[in-house]
């Protein structure tokens, strides 16, 4: 398996200046990509493009050759810095789950995840612990990319280790491949089997 | 010997807690602060560090003033000598006291980033010191034309910082300032802080990045479940597991990406279903049945400050 972009380009509209520009990337299942670069150099906006989440203007993003689909979970899922954000805030936890179809895996105990949390809405719980249903939803069984923009940011030294390892561990176990945006050096070496400087591969003017 | 003059702020005894409706007009208190102590001292950076959701959040509110109104509190807290009530906290608030709030959707969406870093003082003082503030974060020039959602997150998070640092506040409470910043943004955030605390403010850093503050602290508090577990001189943090006083602090240095990255299982007890005694007793290696007995109080232990039987 294999995902790649090839000649990506992205601005928000004709006027505006590019975000990417003639950016070639690939990460290959098994292999852990670390991004880095400082803030504003469109890491997000990359990783938003390599999950389907926007278009590009220019290139493509390609799963093993050909687009991502469309329709339904896309195989590359996206773990975002604020788990609050991403999750309904109208469904429990347990809806949430079961939408993604991992409601009866040893994920969510090895995640940590308590049996009662899934009666409760997403306010009811710590960011900590929103993060831990985040990543079981996107392990769910047609992932093969997972995408994690800054997923540790806010969370505790010991949440943070926690989460990782599991994360690392699963994919480990599915041969899936991981991008990890992050500014944490020590966590990059880490997790990462190489890390790619976004700057070396952007081409924007200035 | 600490100047006693230097004291800012004394926290003392706080507890917060929040007036829950349950079924009905039945009312619980949901207690998220508990027995809470702790000083800010003019030219010291103290750290908060710990557990998310642990209320380091609130702390900071509780100090302005912030919490809603079904919050209740009790103890005791002094601004400058004086006790830091409701009339105090209004007159204080954005003027002896800043905040950097954890979250970038406090900027105005509707103002220009310069402006809303500038403040309601105009004057070319206030212009040239905000030019400079820009310049060392590495937010180039143009930016403060524009408004939030044109910045990218880290760049937001660096208008908000520079908003607080700007003012002329003598106590600055910074929560969360350097998420989303790259590494040599956040440390010059960092040493910009330091700067002020040796320039004579107090500045109260809530923080994730403990490895990052470290370089910049003089305190560290460690908290977990609305208290403070540790409160230890940043050196001894540095220092490693050895110097550290609780089995908390030293499993929050292990579980750090540079020295292990090695958790401890389970998670932080639920305001709702907090244990007895200890409140890290349930996931302590060292736990025992003196441990169920009573909340350990603060003892002073190797020149800081913890809450274990064990500690010695």
């Amino acid at each position: 398996m294999r995902l790649e972009a090839i000649n990506l380009g992205f601005r928000y509209s004709a006027q505006s200046p590019d975000i990417l520009k003639a950016l070639s990337f690939q990460v290959k299942a098994g292999e852990r990509v670390g991004v880095v670069a400082p803030s504003g150099y469109g890491k997000t906006t990359l990783v938003k493009l390599l999950a389907g989440y926007e278009a590009p203007t220019d290139g493509r993003v390609l799963l093993d050759g050909a687009p991502l689909p469309q329709k339904g979970a896309s195989p590359v899922q996206l773990i975002g810095q604020h788990p609050e954000q991403a999750i309904n805030p109208r469904w429990k936890m347990r809806q949430v789950l079961a939408e993604a179809g991992q409601l009866d895996t040893p994920l969510l105990s090895e995640l940590g995840i308590e049996p009662a949390w899934l009666e409760r809405f997403p306010r009811e719980l710590s960011g900590g612990e929103l993060q831990r249903f985040c990543v079981a939803r996107a392990l769910y069984a047609g992932a093969r990319f997972v995408i994690a923009d800054e997923m540790s940011t806010m969370l505790d030294a010991i949440t943070q280790a926690q989460v990782w390892r599991c994360l690392l561990a699963e994919s480990e176990r599915r041969d899936l491949g991981l991008v990890a945006v992050t500014h944490n050096p020590a966590l990059a070496e880490r997790v990462c089997t190489r890390v790619v400087d976004l700057r070396e591969i952007n081409h924007v003017a200035g | 010997m600490i100047d006693p003059l230097s004291l800012l702020l004394d926290v003392q005894n706080l507890s917060v807690s929040f007036r829950r409706y349950q079924r009905g007009l039945a009312q619980t208190n949901l207690n998220v602060i508990s027995d809470l102590s702790l000083t800010a001292r003019a030219g010291e950076i103290l750290a908060v560090a710990g557990a998310s959701g642990s209320g380091k959040s609130l702390l900071a509110h509780a100090i302005l003033g912030l919490l809603p109104a079904n919050a209740m509190l009790s103890g005791v807290m002094r601004y400058d000598g004086q006790p830091l009530n409701a009339v105090r906290q209004k007159q204080l608030c954005g003027s002896e006291i800043a905040l950097i709030p954890q979250s970038v959707t406090y900027l105005d969406p509707l103002m220009r980033v310069g402006d809303q870093a500038r403040g309601a003082e105009k004057s070319a003082e206030r212009m040239e010191r905000q030019r400079e503030v820009f310049r060392r974060l590495e937010l180039p020039l143009p930016s403060e034309r524009l408004y939030p959602f044109q910045l990218s997150g880290g760049m937001a998070r660096r208008v908000l910082f520079s908003t607080a640092i700007i003012s002329d506040a003598r106590l600055i409470i910074a929560d969360e300032p350097t998420p989303g910043m790259h590494l040599s943004q956040a440390m010059e955030a960092l040493s910009i802080l330091r700067e002020l605390a040796d320039a004579g403010k107090a500045v109260i850093l809530i923080t994730h990045d403990v490895d990052l503050a470290l370089n910049v602290a003089d305190q560290i508090a460690v908290f977990y479940a609305g208290t403070t577990l540790e409160e230890t001189p940043a050196a001894d943090f540095a220092a490693g597991p050895d110097a550290l006083r609780h089995p908390y602090s030293r499993a929050l240095w292990r579980a750090l990406p540079q020295n292990g990255f090695e958790p401890i299982p389970g998670f932080q007890p639920y305001p709702e279903a907090l244990p007895d005694g200890c409140l890290f007793g349930p996931r302590c290696e060292l736990k025992t049945a003196a441990c169920e007995q009573e909340t350990p109080p603060m003892r002073t232990v190797r020149g800081g400050k913890v809450r274990c039987v064990h500690a010695a």
